[in-house]
This record gives structure tokens, C-alpha cells and sequence, in this order.
């Protein structure tokens, strides 16, 4: 493999990862636009684990994904008081906050940034977010995936249903601060460098994109979403200055053809149906 | 010392209370967040950049800006906006950020991505009290600013134009049973927050004498916190937000230095969303929003 290759794989692997960090809490009605905070946690917490303490890569990613699962967790029981449009804004001003406290934490380089001296080979990436994906396929076939739908479609009729419907959100919320505090930990030992200007208002929003392009009804969206957003930029390479110029416009197209996202559920059925004949 | 940096203050503090009325006038009415606006507000500095250094007078240059904003808010409107009626609530997100992006690209395209220092209209006039400084160009620009949003405030409650987008706030319906002509309020109000999104990115390139693709970020997203501390959809509350937002802006990079903006910035921003979600000075929220 060459690689460039490896390279567009790797960046590849973090989108997905990040893609699935907002679907989670996203199939639960909540809008995250504060990842980036989550993945900065999980970065630093494990980048300060390898390099300070000693740690082998492994626990050290496992708990810098555990801090940022607690911490969203902390966080997200105030925050989750919010709805709507109010929560979306309150994630943002936390993936603000979180990543300026650690421009200013000087344990960790501060502006200037951290060295990560351990080293993490792209084969361990692709085999964490294949077991990222395996994790979030296996969670959308039990009953809390469709607790999770039940509090997105009607949060009063699922509390009625006997559903606490805070607890689903704040575990909804929770879990994907995890997938991204891994995402980011992993990052950190990728790239053997992490500073607090990298997890900006940007990288918190693209992978929204990614889910809402690729739909938010099937657990297959997210990953089709950041395929198309990673692959799309460097096939369009040979017209160098324009390609995110011309792929904005075909974001424009696209969800104004197909609102609902690419992957939906509609489409599954009638990929289903086809062989009987029927209509969907 | 200390009133210098409230002056300078207030001049940040007019940028983003124009650039939060322009949020809060798409969100209060449509419920709409529209993320284009950063892209107007750029396209504002940027066009009369470009129309400046192709030798256009100022007027012309500056008419020009405005008037591209405006049609690029039919567009987004068109194509952003309209096909997404009915469908998930967070999807005009994407393709208003795809109208981000897509207006970024074209001005790099254009004109590269380095900053632009934009030409000083204004010879280096300023008004001196005692030891404070005030730029000519600073005074004009926060008079301009709060003249537009006064005469916003009253367009929206004394004219039939006002009435009608107040009505369609309060139910989209509503407004329609009413007889309200929703295919070209809409396109209207679009056009309004894009003249006020680029105006502010006028009086920025002009006060600060500099333009770049990527300018319209920063300021766009604390326009975002600025209406959402003041609260949504009010247009007062966006005046009380922006004037916060600067003030503390400039407080925190003259006390502890300019890396600890986003902290104390959108910390305010956190704080009210978990204590006063509706903002300082808003309605509780009757329905759901976004």
C-alpha cells in the first residue's frame, strides 16, 4: 500500500470514528457540535499517560475514552436540561471551553503543543474502527437502540412507555463522548503530535455533516457519510484549487434532492422487497 | 487604560450584534440556523475588497458586496432552505455550512488564503479625549450599526412587513390561514439578515483593514453565542449578547491574554445555556426550536 494511500485511510478511519461519536447521541434527538472538546480529552489524557507515565498505548487509550465518557457524562447531565437548538449551542460552547482550557494547560505544552513519543501503526487504526463499527452495530441491534429511537421520534410518549428518558439521553450522550475520546486518543499516538488548535469549531462539524449526509436512519449512514466526505476531496484532486469549492456545491445538490440523507430506511426495504415484487 | 479597552469593546460589540440580529431574525422566525451567515458576513469584507482593488469607487464597491450577499441568500434560501420543509430538523444545517464552504472555496480560489490588508478609507482620522483614542471610522461604524438595528426594531413592530414576520414567528399556520404570502416573506427576511450579515463584514474589513476567506468564523460563531446569550429571537437580546460577548472578548485579552478568549466567551455562553436557557432577555421557548 502506498502511502498515500495509508494516509486517506487513516484520516479516513478517524472520520468514521468521529462520525460514529455524533450519531450516537444524534439517533437520541440530541445535535452534538462540541466533539472536538470530547476528542481533546481523549487525546490529551492519553498522550499524558504514554509520555509521562509510562503507559503502553492500549490502557492508556482505554482510559483517556473512559475520562471522556465520565467528563461528558459530569457535563452532560446539566447541559441535557437543554433541548433542541439550545443543546446543539450548549455542546458547541463546551467543545469551546474544553479545547482553550487545554491551549492554556501548560502540563501538556499549551500553545505550542504536546509530542506524543509513542507510536501507533495504521493497522492498529483500521482495527479500532472496525471494532468501533462492530460496537455500534452490534448496540443498534438490541432494545437501546430502539429506546433511543423512541426518545428521538417522542420523548413524552417514551416516558409514559416507563422509558426514563434522561438516563437514555445522558448514556446516549456519554457513550459517543467515549467513541470520540477514543477517536481522539488514538489521534494523538497516529499523528505523535496534538495541539489544542486542531479541535476547533471545524472538526466538531464535519462529522455532523457526515451523519446528516449520510442519513440518520440507519446505523450505515454515518459510514457512507464519511467515506463520501474523506474520498470525495481526494478524487477530486486533479482540479486542484476548486475541488472544495465544487464539492460544497454537490453537498448543496445532493441534500436538496435527498433531505433525508443518503442511507434510509426506505431504501433498505425496497432493496427488500425486490425480490418478491412488491411495493415498499 | 481601562475605558480605551471598553471603547475598543463596543467597536467588536456592534460587529457582533449586527451579525447576531442576523441569526436571531432567521432562527426567531424560521427556525433556522442558518450557518451561511459567517459566509455573507465574509463575503461582505471580500467582495469590496476584490471591487476596491479593481479600482471601483467606494459606493459602488461597497453596493456591489451587499447586493452579492443578497442574491446569495436567494440562493441559499432556494436551495438550502426551501426543499428542506418537512424533513429532519437538523438538515438546512448541512447545506447552509455547505454554502459556508462552497463561498470560502471560491473567494480562495480568488483571492488565495492569506490575509488581505483592505485599503483605509478613512485617513487616519481619530478624536482624541484626554488619553482616549476613538477612530472616526470606529464612531461611524457603531452609529451605522445601532441606527440599523433601532430602525429594525421599529420596521418589525409598527410596519405590515413587521406584523406579518411576527406572525409567521409565532405560527407558521397561523400566518399562512391569515393570508400572509409565505414564497416571498421568505426570500425577503433571507435578504435582510444577508444585508445585515454584510454590513457587519463591511464595517469590520473597514475598522480593522483587514480581509481574509476564512474571516467570517470566527465572528460568525460568536454572533451564534452572542444572540444565544442575549436570547433568541429577540432582537434586543441580540443588541444585550453582542455588547457582552465584546466587552468580555476584549476584557479577557487585555487582563490574562488573548488564548483565554474562548474560555471566558463561550464559558458565558455555557454558563447562561445551564442556568437562563432562554437568554437574558427571552421568552421562555413556547415550542420546540431547530
Amino acid at each position: 500500500m502506498s502511502g498515500y494511500l495509508t494516509g486517506v485511510l487513516v484520516t479516513l478511519c478517524f472520520n468514521i470514528i468521529a462520525a460514529y461519536a455524533v450519531y450516537l447521541p444524534m439517533a437520541a434527538g440530541q445535535l452534538n457540535l462540541g466533539i472536538a472538546g470530547f476528542m481533546a480529552i481523549g487525546a490529551y489524557a492519553a498522550a499524558f499517560l504514554t509520555n509521562e507515565m509510562g503507559w503502553s498505548i492500549w490502557p492508556a487509550v482505554a482510559v483517556g475514552s473512559a475520562s471522556s465518557c465520565i467528563i461528558g457524562l459530569v457535563i452532560g447531565i446539566p447541559v441535557l436540561r437543554t433541548h433542541g437548538i439550545y443543546l446543539a449551542m450548549a455542546t458547541f460552547a463546551l467543545g469551546q471551553v474544553i479545547a482553550a482550557v487545554f491551549l492554556n494547560l501548560e502540563v501538556v505544552g499549551g500553545a505550542a503543543g504536546y509530542p506524543v513519543a509513542s507510536y501507533a501503526a495504521p493497522a492498529v487504526i483500521f482495527m479500532a474502527t472496525a471494532g468501533v463499527m462492530l460496537f455500534v452495530m452490534l448496540l443498534s441491534t438490541t432494545r437501546f437502540a430502539l429506546y433511543l429511537t423512541s426518545v428521538k421520534s417522542d420523548s413524552t410518549v417514551s416516558d409514559l412507555m416507563g422509558i426514563s428518558v434522561r438516563s437514555i439521553q445522558a448514556a446516549a450522550f456519554a457513550i459517543g463522548a467515549a467513541i470520540a475520546g477514543f477517536g481522539g486518543a488514538l489521534y494523538g499516538h497516529s499523528y505523535n503530535f496534538i495541539e489544542a488548535q486542531h479541535f476547533n469549531v471545524m472538526l466538531s462539524v464535519f462529522p455532523v455533516l457526515f451523519v446528516l449526509f449520510g442519513g440518520t436512519q440507519t446505523v450505515f449512514g454515518p459510514l457512507v457519510g464519511a467515506m463520501f466526505f474523506t474520498l470525495a476531496p481526494e478524487l477530486l484532486r486533479a482540479s486542484a484549487e476548486w475541488r472544495y469549492a465544487i464539492f460544497a456545491f454537490f453537498i448543496i445538490v445532493f441534500m436538496a434532492v435527498r433531505p433525508q440523507g443518503l442511507i434510509t430506511t426506505s431504501l433498505f426495504a425496497a432493496f427488500r422487497k425486490r425480490p418478491n415484487g412488491g411495493k415498499v | 487604560m481601562l475605558t480605551q479597552q471598553i471603547v475598543n469593546g463596543l467597536m467588536l460589540s456592534a460587529i457582533y450584534m449586527l451579525v447576531a440580529v442576523a441569526f436571531t431574525l432567521a432562527i426567531g422566525v424560521l427556525n433556522f440556523l442558518n450557518f451561511s451567515i459567517p459566509g455573507l458576513f465574509m463575503i461582505g469584507g471580500m467582495v469590496a475588497f476584490g471591487g476596491l482593488r479593481l479600482g471601483l469607487p467606494w459606493p459602488l464597491a461597497f453596493g456591489g458586496a451587499l447586493g452579492a450577499a443578497a442574491l446569495i441568500a436567494l440562493a441559499v434560501e432556494r436551495f438550502a432552505y426551501r426543499p428542506m420543509q418537512g424533513s429532519d430538523p437538523e438538515t438546512p444545517l448541512v447545506s447552509s455550512l455547505g454554502f459556508l464552504v462552497l463561498l470560502e472555496n471560491l473567494m480562495l480560489v480568488r483571492f488565495g488564503s492569506d490575509q488581505q490588508s483592505f485599503p483605509a478609507l478613512l485617513a487616519d482620522m481619530n478624536l482624541r479625549f484626554g488619553g482616549l483614542v476613538i477612530g472616526i471610522a470606529q464612531l461611524i461604524s457603531m452609529a451605522l450599526s445601532v441606527l440599523l438595528v433601532v430602525w429594525l426594531s421599529w420596521f418589525l413592530s409598527r410596519t405590515n412587513t413587521g406584523r406579518q414576520i411576527r406572525t409567521v414567528a409565532e405560527s407558521r399556520e397561523t400566518a399562512l390561514l391569515m393570508g400572509v404570502n409565505m414564497g416571498t416573506l421568505v426570500p425577503r427576511l433571507f435578504v435582510g439578515s444577508a444585508l445585515l450579515a454584510s454590513s457587519a463584514g463591511l464595517l469590520f474589513a473597514v475598522n480593522y483593514q483587514q480581509v481574509s476567506p476564512f474571516m467570517g468564523e470566527g465572528v460568525g460563531f460568536k454572533g451564534v453565542a452572542a444572540m444565544i446569550v442575549g436570547g433568541m429571537g429577540s432582537i434586543w437580546g441580540a443588541v444585550l449578547g453582542g455588547l457582552l460577548i465584546g466587552l468580555v472578548e476584549v476584557l479577557t485579552i487585555s487582563t490574562v491574554g488573548a488564548n483565554f478568549v474562548n474560555i471566558s466567551a463561550y464559558g458565558l455562553l455555557l454558563l447562561i445555556l445551564i442556568l437562563r436557557p432562554q437568554g437574558l432577555i427571552g421568552q421562555p421557548p413556547s415550542r420546540e426550536k431547530l
